[in-house]
């Protein structure tokens, strides 16, 4: 019972994907180049969603909205947007 | 200097998955605001898109305990919380550090539906942060005229381009004389993480506006959001300022086009950018009526140059 009361309560805990799984906004997937990226991390302080890892500058695609602002910032080129299956 | 991208913290407080638009900049400034306030903080937030991201019940996007109320109340119903917060300290009720609380408004609801209350809470000096992100319009139900939209811009409400220009809001707070006003904008995430930092620090009310250029509202491309934040610092028709004690500082790079070592880019680049402005430019009358936005833009630099020498 005590899960029930819990859902049906008009409060909300903090979770990832409370939108839902809005990789599947994507229209173009942020590919990063690791032979050209110099781990600057202007992608990851730009990236609205928080879907960068700072360190291994890795994407975490089931969250990415595929919005390009990493692209269009980094300064080495090394994120390319290639359109979604 | 402003602290370095890799000096942030790592704290997110604005989760993965939220439900604001591809690229959002209010989305973006929120991100940085979380790492300079941590988790020990109390967000209230007026009907806007940042409560349209939050995500749908019983998930919440944001990671701190967030409070929905009207338009008309965000200032007062900060300043309630933040005096129960000390009541429940000072009767034991509560220990450690207290939360910092917080207002995080669109521009609708500071420029113009809740700026009575919020003159209010300043007028008082309760201990709270107001955040203004500043999208210049009622985006979250379809773009609509604000107080903060600049003259010139297409709305919804403004289809012929509005015909006034912006208020100057964060001036205006600053005449409430309260201990800290700044502004900041998306592109420079180190200035308003410190200026974040700063007003956590400051006992009493703190007022920090956050340009945040908003592609659907704008109408620019999607990935461009932090390219029109930087544009917009450029060209002057953003200042990047803050003030503690009623004394201004200009911070880069407003500091160089306020001491005039460094030009402004004139202002057409900036608003060729934006769909909003475009049967403006395309008009018979577009000279004219570009002169006008950017006689805007260098009266605000001339006053606020100005009102800067006063220092006491
Ligand atoms: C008193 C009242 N009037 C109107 C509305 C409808 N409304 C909801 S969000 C919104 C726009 C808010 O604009 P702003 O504060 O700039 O935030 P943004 O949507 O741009 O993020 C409006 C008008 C409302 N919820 N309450
Ligand atoms: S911005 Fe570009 S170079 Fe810098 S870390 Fe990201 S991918 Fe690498
Ligand atoms: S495309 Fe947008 S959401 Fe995806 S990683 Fe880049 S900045 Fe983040
Ligand atoms: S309309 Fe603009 S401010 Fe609102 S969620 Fe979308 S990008 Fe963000
Ligand atoms: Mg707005």
């Amino acid at each position: 019972m005590k899960s029930l009361t819990k859902a049906y309560r008009p409060i909300s805990w903090p979770t990832k994907g409370a939108g839902g799984d809005t990789g599947s906004w994507r229209t173009h997937r942020p590919v990063v180049d690791t032979q050209i990226c110099n781990k600057c991390q202007i992608c990851w302080v730009y990236c609205p969603e928080a879907v960068i890892d700072r360190q291994e500058i890795t994407i975490d695609y089931r969250y990415c909205k595929g919005c390009g602002v990493c692209a269009v910032e980094c300064p080495t080129g090394a994120i390319s947007m290639e359109m979604e299956e | 200097m402003a602290t370095s991208i890799k000096k942030l913290p790592d704290i997110e407080q604005v989760l993965s998955g939220n439900g604001a638009c591809g690229g959002c900049p209010a989305t973006m400034g929120l991100r940085i605001v979380g790492k300079a306030l941590g988790s020990n903080a109390i967000m209230l937030l007026t009907p806007s898109c940042s409560v349209a991201s939050m995500g749908m019940t019983p998930r919440l996007g944001y990671n701190w305990p967030c409070i929905n109320i009207t338009f008309a109340s965000a200032g007062s119903s900060a300043s309630g919380i933040t005096h129960a917060l000390e009541v429940m300290q000072e009767k034991g009720r509560l220990h450690g550090e207290l939360p910092t609380v917080f207002a995080w408004v669109g521009d609708g609801g500071t420029y113009d539906i809740g700026f009575q209350a919020l003159s209010g809470a300043a007028e008082r000096n309760d201990n709270i942060i107001f955040f203004c992100y500043n999208n210049e319009a009622y985006s979250n139900t379809g773009v609509q005229r604000s107080g903060a939209t600049p003259r010139g811009s297409f709305t919804t409400t403004t289809p012929t381009g509005k015909r006034q220009p912006k208020k100057n809001m964060a001036l205006l707070m600053l005449e409430h004389n309260i201990p800290y006003v700044a502004t900041a904008t998306v592109a420079y995430p180190g200035d308003l993480y410190d200026k974040v930092v700063k007003a956590k620090n400051i006992p009493g009310m703190k007022y920090i506006e956050i340009q945040a250029p908003c592609y659907l509202g704008w109408q620019f491309d999607m990935p461009e959001t932090v390219q029109m934040s930087r544009m917009a610092v450029r060209s002057g028709a953003w200042l990047l300022w803050e003030a503690e004690n009623g004394k201004i500082s200009f911070n880069n790079p407003s500091s160089l086009i306020i001491s005039g070592k460094k030009d402004a880019a004139p202002v057409d680049e900036y608003l060729m950018k934006q769909g909003r402005f475009n049967r403006l430019l395309k008009g018979p009358d577009a000279e004219s009526r570009i002169a006008e936005i950017q006689g805007d833009i260098d009266r605000e630099i001339a006053f606020i140059r100005e009102r800067a020498k006063i220092t006491i």
